[in-house]
């Protein structure tokens, strides 16, 4: 069991433009602790999670697991195991084989490799299958095989880069479910990287949210969908995600927002965050949650009612989304009303003003976190 | 109707064109069991009146080809073994490892593939007279002990395997020359068994750079040994024959042997495994 520091851990390729890779991560994985790394393709997710594991080189920072600085300790040595995205399953090797490999190179009695492996396929339903060759074998039972080579070495940090992407939505699902009971089994600390918001915020126990090479913002799954501390945050975060209007903020009286265009407008109760400018160009973020139909109910007075033109309307069974144009700008309203509004429609929404994150407009950090 | 016509016109070309290809062989293997002077009579016989093994055992005896067989088995397969292990190294290491020059390395290497074998002669036997290679085994053997075509084959072979299995073997502790041999070599066999099967081939049937390396006619060849032999005995069509089909019979017996290996490993990479 270790717990996992990143101290300014940078990554820079060499060569002619000197691409940078990962900007300064600072990150304290607690001993047990399940984090998860998301972010869109090319935000350096991955390469934070191959530092972690030794196979790409730290070009500066410090990386300590279990409290020893691992920078220059070969990955064979830093007590870490780590399932790939497509398996990387020996394809000449037995299922057996494939998960002894690691304790055979270790010298380990064969009677105890035997015995782990036994345990290891138990665990994951994969006794009947330790003869087979891994072509044998269908994709989550080979990602099972994966995470089998894995927990047999019993190490101090687990490691997944993408595990679940190659499956199809149904077993991924069930997969998910699978490796978070291994882990409260095994309760050994996990790094778990994915690009799928809903996979990052089902498994983790905190999430660490990077763009471009950058950490934007790490925090429990609750805290990042109530608090997103910038727009890019609250853009990944949710489903379907967070509308933005561009806009001015006034707070001559009751404060207020007003999108470009003049329409919507939102009133916004409780003060403005202190710091903030009293007035100037914003982002106003809100969820389609917090949108509804203002035939749903009687408007309270924390609530801006705003006027809109049906686009589109996307029933899923239990909720229906509702695309509309308001002034110009486009919205999506999620509403468990039975009574849905036709395309072409012109219909009033409700914006519940405590539930919209404010962003600066320039550098995206967020000025007024909605309740 | 159509199609059963252009079905039968195809068969009737192939089957000519085999039979123009193998009707030399055949002859051959014929005129070797012909008592002598059966071969040059008119019109050509294609079945023996006589069937004879004298060629045969004069091959051996008066000829000495048993000692020339056994020079080129040691050399074929002495290069068979040596560049399989050295291509397969260079192939993997130009696919997979990361080091500096690596790129510029191989482009110039695969440049040099446009270089004919006879460009090269030359300049290659005054460099090993200065070693003093000329007319020894390591003469033969050097120069074939790797291969750019080799290397590249492997290499484009190698290129298909996923980094992340190389990546899984490093977390699982093995070494780098543990990781080329427990996970490299199984997953690249197939090529390499197309290229076992294509070095001892062309080693075996390689006739001029021995010529020119081996002066001592102990150390000849069969391909050198024959084509001497061939001056001599310019009547002995019989026996010449049976030279030849000693000479010809193991690379034969590899081929049908290893063919399926052969074949596989041509179209591998064509269609998804």
């Amino acid at each position: 069991m270790a717990q996992v520091t990143l101290e300014g851990v940078r990554k820079v390729y060499e060569g002619a433009h000197g691409h940078v890779a990962v900007h300064g991560v600072d990150l304290d994985v607690a001993d047990g602790e399940f984090v998860v790394l998301v972010g869109p393709s090319g935000c350096g997710k991955s390469t934070t999670l191959r530092m972690i594991a030794g196979l790409e080189s730290i070009t500066a920072g410090k990386l300590s697991i279990g409290g020893r600085v691992v920078n220059d300790v070969p990955p064979k040595d830093r007590d870490i195991a780590m399932v790939f995205q497509n398996y990387a399953l020996y394809p000449h090797m037995s299922v057996r084989e494939n998960m002894a490999f690691a304790l055979k190179l270790r010298k380990m009695p064969k009677t105890e490799i035997d015995q782990r492996v036994r345990e290891a396929a138990d665990v994951l339903g994969l006794t009947t299958e330790l003869d087979r060759l891994p072509k044998q074998l269908s994709g989550g039972q080979r990602q099972r095989v994966a995470v089998g080579r894995a927990i047999v070495r019993k190490p101090a940090v687990f490691l997944f880069d993408e595990p679940l992407s190659n499956l199809d939505a149904k077993l991924r699902v069930q997969m998910r479910r699978e490796i978070l009971a291994l882990h409260r089994r095994l309760g050994a600390t996990t790094i778990y990287v994915t690009h799928d918001q809903v996979e990052a915020m089902t498994m983790g126990d905190r999430i660490v949210v990077m763009s471009a090479g950058h950490v934007m913002q790490v925090d429990t799954p609750g805290a990042l969908y109530e608090r997103p501390a910038n727009r890019f945050v609250a853009g990944f975060i949710g489903s379907p995600a967070m509308l933005f209007l561009e806009g001015t903020l006034t707070t001559n009286g009751s404060p207020r927002f007003v999108a470009e265009g003049g329409a919507p407008s939102i009133a916004l109760p409780g003060a403005v965050a202190s710091g903030t400018r009293g007035s100037g160009n914003v982002v106003l973020g809100i969820r389609p949650e917090h949108l509804h139909l203002a035939s749903e109910g009687p408007t309270s007075a924390d609530q801006s009612a705003l006027d809109a033109t049906v686009d589109l309307v996307e029933p899923l069974g239990g909720e229906a989304l509702v695309h509309v144009r308001a002034g110009g700008h486009e919205l999506t309203a999620r509403t468990r009303s039975r009574d849905l509004p036709e395309v072409g429609d012109r219909i009033q929404l409700v914006a519940d003003g405590r539930r919209v994150h404010l962003f600066d407009a320039a550098s995206g950090d967020v000025v007024r976190a909605g309740r | 109707m159509r199609r059963a016509w252009q079905s039968v016109l195809l068969h009737v070309a192939l089957v000519a064109g085999a039979v123009v290809a193998l009707l030399p062989i055949v002859w051959m293997i014929a005129a070797s069991f012909m008592p002598t002077g059966e071969a040059t009579t008119l019109p050509p016989k294609f079945i023996p009146s006589n069937p004879t093994l004298e060629h045969y055992r004069a091959v051996f005896t008066r000829l000495d080809m048993g000692r020339y067989l056994l020079n080129s088995t040691l050399v074929a397969l002495l290069v068979t073994g040596t560049s399989l292990v050295i291509n397969a190294m260079a192939g993997y290491a130009f696919a997979k490892l990361r080091f500096r020059g690596r790129d510029v390395t191989f482009r110039v290497l695969t440049a040099g593939l446009m270089l004919p074998v006879q460009v090269v002669m030359l300049p290659l036997f005054l460099f090993f007279k200065q070693l003093g290679l000329i007319n020894t085994y390591w003469g033969v053997i050097i120069p074939s002990m790797a291969s750019i075509f080799a290397i590249f084959l492997i290499r484009q072979y190698a290129t298909a395997i996923p980094d992340d299995l190389l990546d899984a073997a490093r977390i699982d502790g093995a070494s780098e020359a543990r990781i080329f041999r427990a996970v490299v070599l199984p997953v690249i066999i197939p090529i390499l068994a197309t290229l076992a099967i294509w070095t001892f081939l062309t080693t075996w049937n390689d006739f001029m750079w021995p010529l020119i390396v081996l002066s001592d006619e102990r150390r000849y060849t069969l391909p050198v040994a024959l084509a001497n032999l061939l001056g001599e005995h310019v009547q002995d069509v019989e026996l010449m024959m049976a030279g030849s089909v000693l000479t010809i019979m193991p690379v034969l017996a590899v081929f049908l042997f290893l063919q399926r290996y052969y074949i596989r490993g041509i179209m591998a990479g064509s269609v998804k495994g």
